[in-house]
């Protein structure tokens, strides 16, 4: 069952983290995000959760994982400077493998930028932002609907990978207000806890070890200097250090099947948008316009690890075009798996690429 | 239980320089903790990055090594998300007042119930031996050469404006005195800190003329000054000798404090 | 059928509040689509505030008002900004306190300041007379939709001021058309 609602992008995101179990909020307020911290500041206490304001965006990320660490799923949110000042805390997170789910409603960058409009420019960043090798998840709502059921899956492969989830959303999916059907209960995915007797960073089969909460009798360290399966710091050891690394990114990217959750238009055509986030409703409106099956159109909802399998889902492809709201960041890695010419499309400045501008990207061949 | 039950030891031994008087501050606070008798499924070391914040690995509970300054950033959130933990936080002058500045006034601010135990050696030991916030004037650091020219912070003063409950200062040499503070420290919901001043043999004795291990703890035995006296000279208009190292209990209040242990 | 109708005043005057209540009305009250978008200024107060509402009875794509036919001006400075340029198949309701020019298209004059003011006693419900002027003349969302949403919108105990207010707006543009 589910319930109609009209809801602010924002309001959704923070709504779908109640709905998944969200339970510890730590964040500081930055336009165009902030609405998602003032409604969790008014709904966590409530429920017996924990809403901090802290005094930057490091201490954010940083309160994060700690509530984390004794087992609560724990969130925070952000734009443009506050995600750069959260990097190094996040590469943190990944290398002690600590669930928790970072929203960024990407504004114009770089630096204060256009505070209250839209961008993707953090697309990269969110990848490959903090030192060191790793991976992540990332995902793009294109919808106020999106917000909210994207957020419940960001803290389900968060807690199941034991890895940071990126909400990429942008200003104009997080400031809307839209048509929403709110679902009664949503899946949940918890942490799998460490078997008594295990080593804590013994990870097995599925290369996601058992998760030691804190107080629970475990006496388990956690460092994010390289450790070996104890948890036991060995920072000079090559072998450990590559063999640590590379679970870390394999964990994630061996599942980048399992991870991508996207839409396809129209699998037969010569002509392929692809596109993420608030741009995605641009295509959608022109394919809906030309009312045909020759343009082709394939929605990313997961953009890391990237789904480059699901490429090969056009047979008859002869260009892919890629709208963007930052100069390519995306489109450069669909370029890295196909033979066909990808256009980019990029648009800066906030405003969202109007049909009549992806409808002249087609050009002739339409 | 005595305080060595509460080492890893399988970890041992640390990578803690002969003389070095870090050893000496974590004996002190697991000698208090013991004394308290908190339990080690319930209790939490969290630290940041330095020798200081190498102490939460030798401790067999569960502990939390952060990054560079974030300890207390990292602390709150564990301890507000379960406030029945108990938690302390080892850390340095540099991690603490320098790249963590901001995060040690909230955490004051917010007046936490948490414990933290600075090790305060005013230097940067693990790098090399660069000077920190709290390096004196005068002395010699790899990045003071001709001698520190800034003003240092005084970490107590800074807590005690800051907000915190408890906050204290003792150094390596006055163990009794110290164990009894951080317990005390430990007992006082809300921000506690004990700031110890202590040696580090290899990167600040060496270059500011202490020759001998015992030379720099002899300075420190000869050069505190109870916080009463100090007072009084002041009050007294009288010359405060130079070099003191004021200590003692400077702050103990009961403040409205955050994350504190719900009632069983 | 599409609709997109564009709120400009001054900030403070509600102008965005509006706009979110048109967007409830059609969604929760009259089960269409809606999505609300605004343009944010560093103001809090004064300015020109901008907000629009796209209504369809399916589902919306492309969220941004491109070709408003529906104009709701509130001030002289948001006509001059975002209501000179309406074509001429628009329809502008605009506040005839506050605002002196006439656009080309068609358009109604609501007195909805000086009426707040002077016959409901406040000022602030200025933008809820002007809902119900537009509700009246444009049929874009029910009557029983709009006052729904308005009383889920306005703080408690201001719900029988502003139910008067809408009244008071939907008279105003029945004189309109019989006068």
């Amino acid at each position: 069952m589910t319930r109609t609602e009209f809801w602010q992008g924002n309001i959704a995101c923070a709504e779908g983290a109640l709905a998944a179990g969200c339970t510890f909020f730590g964040g500081y307020p930055i336009t165009p995000s902030t609405e998602v911290a003032e409604h969790m500041a008014a709904k966590l206490p409530k429920r017996g959760g924990t809403f901090v304001q802290m005094e930057d965006e490091i201490g954010s990320i940083a309160a994060v994982i700690g509530a984390s660490w004794t087992g609560a799923r724990a969130m925070t949110s952000t734009s443009g400077p506050g995600f750069s000042l959260m990097m190094e805390n996040i590469g943190f997170a990944a290398m002690t493998e600590t669930p928790c789910v970072i929203v960024n409603i990407q504004r114009g960058g770089p630096s204060t930028g256009q505070p209250t409009m839209a961008a993707a420019g953090d697309m990269m960043q969110c990848r490959f932002g903090s030192h060191g090798d790793y991976s992540v998840i990332a995902l793009c709502p294109a919808s106020v609907q999106e917000m909210y059921e994207l957020t419940v899956k960001a803290f389900n492969l968060s807690e199941r990978f034991r890895v940071p989830v990126f909400l990429m959303a942008d200003e104009i999916v997080g400031h809307m207000r839209e048509r929403i059907d709110v679902p009664d209960s949503v899946e949940r995915v918890d942490r799998v806890p460490l078997e008594k007797g295990t080593l804590p960073f013994s990870a097995g089969k599925t290369g996601v070890p058992g998760f030691p909460a804190f107080g629970k009798g475990y006496g388990v360290h956690v460092t994010g200097l390289t450790h070996d399966e104890r948890g036991y710091p060995c920072a000079t050891s090559p072998k450990l250090h590559e063999e640590l690394v590379l679970r870390l990114v394999r964990k994630v990217e061996d599942a980048r099947h399992e991870i991508a959750d996207y839409e396809i238009v129209n699998p037969d055509a010569e002509q392929v948008f692809i596109s993420y986030g608030a741009p995605a409703r641009s295509v959608g409106q022109v394919l809906h316009d030309l009312g045909n099956e020759n343009v082709g159109h394939l929605r990313l909802k997961t953009v890391w690890p990237f789904p480059e399998g699901i490429l090969r889902k056009f047979p008859d492809a002869k260009e892919f075009l890629v709208p963007e709201l930052n100069l390519g960041q995306i489109a450069r890695e669909i370029e890295r798996y196909v033979d066909q010419p990808v256009k980019q499309l990029p648009k800066l400045g906030g405003d969202l690429h109007t049909p009549a501008e992806l409808k002249a990207a087609l050009g002739g061949l339409k | 239980m005595s305080y060595f039950d509460w080492f890893r030891e399988d970890r041992l031994p640390t990578i803690y320089c002969a003389g070095c008087g870090n050893g000496t501050v974590i004996n002190c606070t697991l000698s208090a903790i013991d004394e308290v008798g908190w339990k080690r499924e319930e209790t939490v070391f969290v630290s940041g990055i330095g020798c200081s914040s190498r102490a939460s690995g030798y401790i067999a509970a569960d502990s939390l090594h952060t990054t560079h300054g974030r300890a207390l950033a990292f602390a709150t959130g564990v301890k507000l998300a379960n406030p029945d933990l108990n938690i302390v936080v080892f850390t340095g002058d540099g991690d603490l007042a320098a790249i963590g500045g901001n995060h040690f006034i909230h955490a004051c601010r917010r007046n936490i119930d948490l414990t933290v135990v600075c090790m305060n050696n005013q230097i940067y030991g693990m790098t090399g031996g660069q000077g920190s916030p709290t390096t004196p004037r005068g002395a010699l650091s790899t990045t003071t050469p001709y001698g520190a020219a800034e003003q240092p912070f005084d970490l107590a003063e800074l807590a005690i404006a800051a907000g915190a409950n408890y906050v204290s200062r003792w150094t390596s040499y006055h163990v009794k005195e110290l164990t009894k503070s951080v317990r005390a420290g430990l007992e006082t919901p809300g921000f506690s800190m004990i700031e110890v001043m202590t040696q580090c043999p290899t990167n600040y004795g060496r270059r500011n003329k202490f020759k001998q291990v015992a030379d720099q703890i002899e300075y420190m035995k000869t050069h505190a000054m109870l916080r009463k006296k100090y007072d009084t000279l002041l009050e007294k208009g009288e010359p405060i000798p130079e070099g003191a190292i004021v200590i003692g209990e400077f702050a103990r209040r009961s403040r409205p404090a955050m994350g504190v242990r719900r009632a069983a | 059928m599409r609709h997109e109708v564009r709120f400009s005043g001054f900030g403070g005057q509600g102008i965005i509040l509006s706009a979110v209540i048109l967007g409830r009305a059609a969604v929760m009250y009259d089960g269409k689509y809606a999505v609300q978008t605004q343009v944010y200024g560093p103001e809090a107060r004064g300015g020109a505030s901008m907000s629009a509402v796209i209504i369809d009875d399916d589902p919306i794509l492309f969220p941004k008002v491109m070709n408003p036919d529906i104009f709701v001006i509130m001030s002289q400075e948001g006509f001059e900004k975002y209501g000179s340029g309406a074509p001429e198949s628009a329809v502008m309701l605009l506040d005839s306190t506050l605002v002196h020019s006439r656009p080309s298209c068609r358009y109604i004059e609501v007195p909805a300041t000086r009426e707040a003011k002077e016959t409901l006693g406040r000022d602030i419900v200025a933008n809820i007379v002007m809902i119900g002027a537009l509700v009246a003349a444009t049929k874009v969302v029910g009557e029983t939709a709009i006052e729904r949403a308005i009383l889920d919108s306005v703080p408690k105990g201001t719900e029988a001021l502003n139910t008067k207010a809408l009244k008071r707006g939907f008279e105003l543009v029945a004189q309109e058309k019989t006068g």
